[in-house]
């Protein structure tokens, strides 16, 4: 609240210009390297690319959190860092477990003739 | 099936003259005697020319105890509400028998158990806990506000809107004839064409912004705002209750957001999320609506702990036993509380494995609530046990609460809930874990804080009249639904034939019960209005009525807008017992200017912009719904311009409170010897 308005709080922090470069030259390699193995066709099994752009995706999001979010252990006393790994690992439960739970509904289903619909 | 739409007029929707339920006499009574009473209050208000006070003094306002108290209110009204349904519901089921039809129709009926679930808890359990933490926690953690005092008058006023929708469905259209969850197909537009759904998914939707902002703000505060030496494992449990409460409220309620929001679709734009064709699955429906609903219990239930932990550590003059497995058993239930949502529908066909990882979860959650009521029991242990309201209220929980957490333990084995799954047993259960926990919990301490709000004490006489009608008036309703669940009686059914007979005396005890209630519901209002009458005897002047423990009880009753004219610094658990044993000095010089939040039109307006946009999406008047939500964003950027935002209690102000405040003490303290 208001009381708390006067200065700054220690642990603030302040982004550099630097950071900022750092992580757009991060995204731009990491966002080119699957445009160019989709464009060019580099790898010929169309399963072992997507896994490669998916475990980019998953670096990006890092470098993201990183450089673009700020996320670092040292921030408001871990707060943020903490909040983040608790949504990771709730979004985690409700991702995998929905996963699972809807895996198991569809395998025990009646089987359907579902036409193009699999 | 290809749902065919409705004409639908440009002007006025759906919105016609057959939306009016006419041709229900009850509806039209009830509408007659709601009608009459409002104008009654409005020419009442307008009479004592009390509009310009309410609008100044609480509509606007955005201190945090206002709040709080308006939620309680909110809380109060939704639940006459709401109970007046579950009057109607069991005298129902006790006429619908031997060929009669009772005296509800199907159509009437099912509307009726449909509100009475969703009111209670998303408009009297919510409010009463949101408000309960409202008003608490920033004077327990020694703080003048909340961090963000506007977005919680907003909050407010969006529950607000979501509880004037509700209503409003009562004498405009219909609601939700589905149940309280409503599951699709049936609340697909192909089973359920009428407005009843969107109504639910409406008011829901203005609802869930304000519980989510509150949520964020209740966190804040508790993050930001401790007074100086107040480390978490120093912080009164409720607090931590509140805390862990508010942060399963921000993780979880936006998956019922986007869950209503996917019904919607499929509802207006004929999308296929949770269809029965084109690839729709209902059953993810179920499984997301739980992935929000089993975290929602705890939501309810975790702060009522912290109100119980209170109470008993107060009424033995004890510091709470085992504080720090308290404080763990909280952030273990939780997490738990996450990985528990497929007990919900175990007969949906998941299969022995995932049935049995999340038994046996369900299982393990009671652990940590075991822990907890081991605390409450060796506190309680060789402690001078004072049996005020709050403090009986505690005991008859945990009698109560302990009974409804193991028949919660039988469900829990998947074999078993097989039998008992959509059962009145289901019913009794989580009747006995709401009533016995959430409600009763609400009660301790509506007479626990009820001084500090207002500077004098709940009638002794009527509240245990309440207590003693309520508590066997709960046994006596719900005792007969286990034994019927347990033959196998299903939940909401309307009228039963002939093989039923034999059956029948268990409704009718059932709906005793409910009247036993219902007589507890009439002396707990005699306490309030006895209680307000004889405000002068029941006159609290310490502030610390029932020798308090943590930090509310250092303030005057009711409080001083500003709580606290120094923030205190902490040194112990318990810190206002800590202070009353060193004989902390109350500061009476030195007051400096105190800067405060100003009250502000733009919560009540956003609110009232955005139930309008609701009703209008309800109906489909698109022309209203697009002006009223430009008018919400209209309003929000024009409130960014309002630069007086704030006010100081100047210091001279202060010294004559704080002055005050020495004189009534010391008037006190001469009393006393």
């Amino acid at each position: 609240m208001a009381d708390h308005s006067h200065g700054h709080d220690a642990s603030a922090f302040h982004a550099t210009t630097k950071d900022y470069v750092i992580g757009f030259a991060l995204s731009v390699i990491l966002t080119a390297i699957p445009f160019w193995l989709v464009m060019s066709g580099a790898i010929a099994d169309k399963q072992t690319t997507g896994m490669i752009i998916i475990a980019f995706a998953a670096v990006q999001i890092v470098v993201h959190m990183i450089y673009f979010l700020h996320m670092s252990g040292k921030i408001e006393g871990g707060w943020n860092l903490m909040a983040m790994l608790f949504t990771i690992l709730l979004v985690g439960i409700v991702l995998s477990g929905t996963v699972w739970v809807m895996y198991h509904l569809n395998a025990n289903m009646m089987p359907v003739k579902m036409d193009g619909m699999g | 099936m290809i749902p065919q739409p409705a004409p639908v007029s440009p002007i006025l929707g759906k919105l016609s003259l057959d939306a009016l339920p006419l041709h229900e006499p009850i509806v039209v009574a009830t509408f007659a005697v709601v009608a009459l009473g409002g104008i009654g209050l409005f020419a009442a208000l307008t009479y004592f020319r009390l509009w310009g006070y309410l609008w100044k003094e609480w509509f606007t306002s955005v201190d945090h105890k206002k709040i709080g108290i308006m939620y309680m209110i909110l809380g109060l009204v939704m639940f006459l509400r709401g109970f007046a349904d579950a009057i109607m519901i069991r005298s129902q089921q006790a006429l619908g028998f031997g060929g009669s039809d009772g005296y509800l129709n199907s159509h009437h009926f099912d509307q009726v158990f449909t509100a009475h679930g969703v009111i209670m808890i998303f408009f009297v359990a919510m409010p009463f806990v949101t408000g309960l933490m409202n008003y608490v926690v920033p004077l327990q953690i020694g703080a003048r506000d909340v961090s963000f005092p506007f977005l919680n008058n907003f909050s407010f006023w969006m529950t607000v809107g979501g509880a004037v929708l509700v209503m409003a469905s009562l004498f405009i259209g219909e609601f939700a004839r589905t149940g309280w969850l409503a599951y699709p197909p049936l609340s697909g537009l192909a089973y359920s064409p009428d407005v009843g759904v969107d109504y639910y998914i409406w008011s829901l939707q203005v609802a869930g912004v304000g519980t989510t902002l509150s949520g964020v703000n209740l966190i804040a505060t508790i993050v930001k705002l401790r007074a100086p030496g107040m480390s978490l494992m120093k912080m009164p449990v409720f607090t931590w209750t509140a805390l862990v409460t508010n942060i399963l409220i921000v993780a979880v309620f936006p998956v019922l957001t986007v869950v209503l929001a996917l019904l919607g679709l499929d509802r207006v734009f004929h999308t296929n999320f949770f269809t029965n064709d084109f690839g729709g699955s209902p059953m993810l429906y179920v499984n997301l609506i739980w992935i929000w609903g089993h975290p929602e219990v705890y939501i309810l239930v975790l702060p009522i702990f912290g109100v119980f932990s209170e109470v008993v550590s107060t009424f033995c003059s004890k510091r709470l036993f085992g504080y720090s497995s308290m404080v763990y058993a909280t952030c273990v239930i939780g997490i738990l509380s996450y990985i528990v949502w497929l007990h919900h529908f175990f007969t949906m066909g998941s299969g022995a494995s995932v049935n049995s990882f999340f038994g046996i979860s369900t299982m393990v959650i009671s652990i940590p609530t075991g822990a907890k009521l081991f605390n409450w029991l060796f506190t309680m242990y060789k402690g001078r046990i004072r049996y005020t309201l709050p403090m009986m209220w505690t005991v008859a929980f945990m009698l109560t609460f302990v009974i409804g957490g193991m028949t919660g333990v039988m469900m829990a084995v998947p074999a078993a809930d097989f039998v008992l799954h959509n059962s009145v047993f289901l019913i009794a259960h989580f009747h006995n874990v709401i009533i016995g926990g959430v409600v009763w919990g609400v009660f301790a301490a509506i007479n626990y804080w009820w001084p500090k709000a207002f500077g004098f004490k709940l009638n002794e006489f009527w509240g245990k009249v309440s207590f003693w009608m309520w508590v066997p008036g709960f046994w006596v309703a719900f005792t007969p639904l286990y034994m019927l669940g347990l033959m196998g009686v299903t939940r909401r059914m309307r009228v039963f034939d002939a093989s039923f007979d034999p059956l029948r005396i268990y409704y009718w005890i059932a709906l005793l019960g409910a009247f036993m209630i219902a007589a507890g519901i009439g002396a707990m209002l005699i306490q309030i209005g006895v209680s307000i009458w004889k405000r002068e005897e029941l006159k609290d002047e310490s502030g610390d009525p029932w020798n308090g423990r943590t930090l509310e009880w250092a303030t005057s009753s009711p409080p001083p807008e500003y709580n606290f004219a120094f923030t205190p610094k902490i040194h112990e658990i318990d810190a206002w017992a800590d202070m009353k044993a060193k004989g902390v000095a109350r500061p009476t010089e030195g007051f400096r200017d105190i800067y405060m939040p100003q009250g502000t039109w733009a919560g009540i307006t956003l609110a009232g912009l955005a139930t309008l946009c609701g009703f209008a999406l309800i109906w489909q008047v698109w022309w209203l719904a697009i002006a009223s939500f430009v008018g919400v964003v209209a309003t929000a950027i024009a409130h960014t311009f309002n630069y007086n935002r704030t006010f100081y209690i100047k210091a001279d102000h202060v010294a004559e409170v704080e002055a005050a405040r020495t004189a009534q003490l010391a008037a006190l303290e001469k009393g006393a010897a």
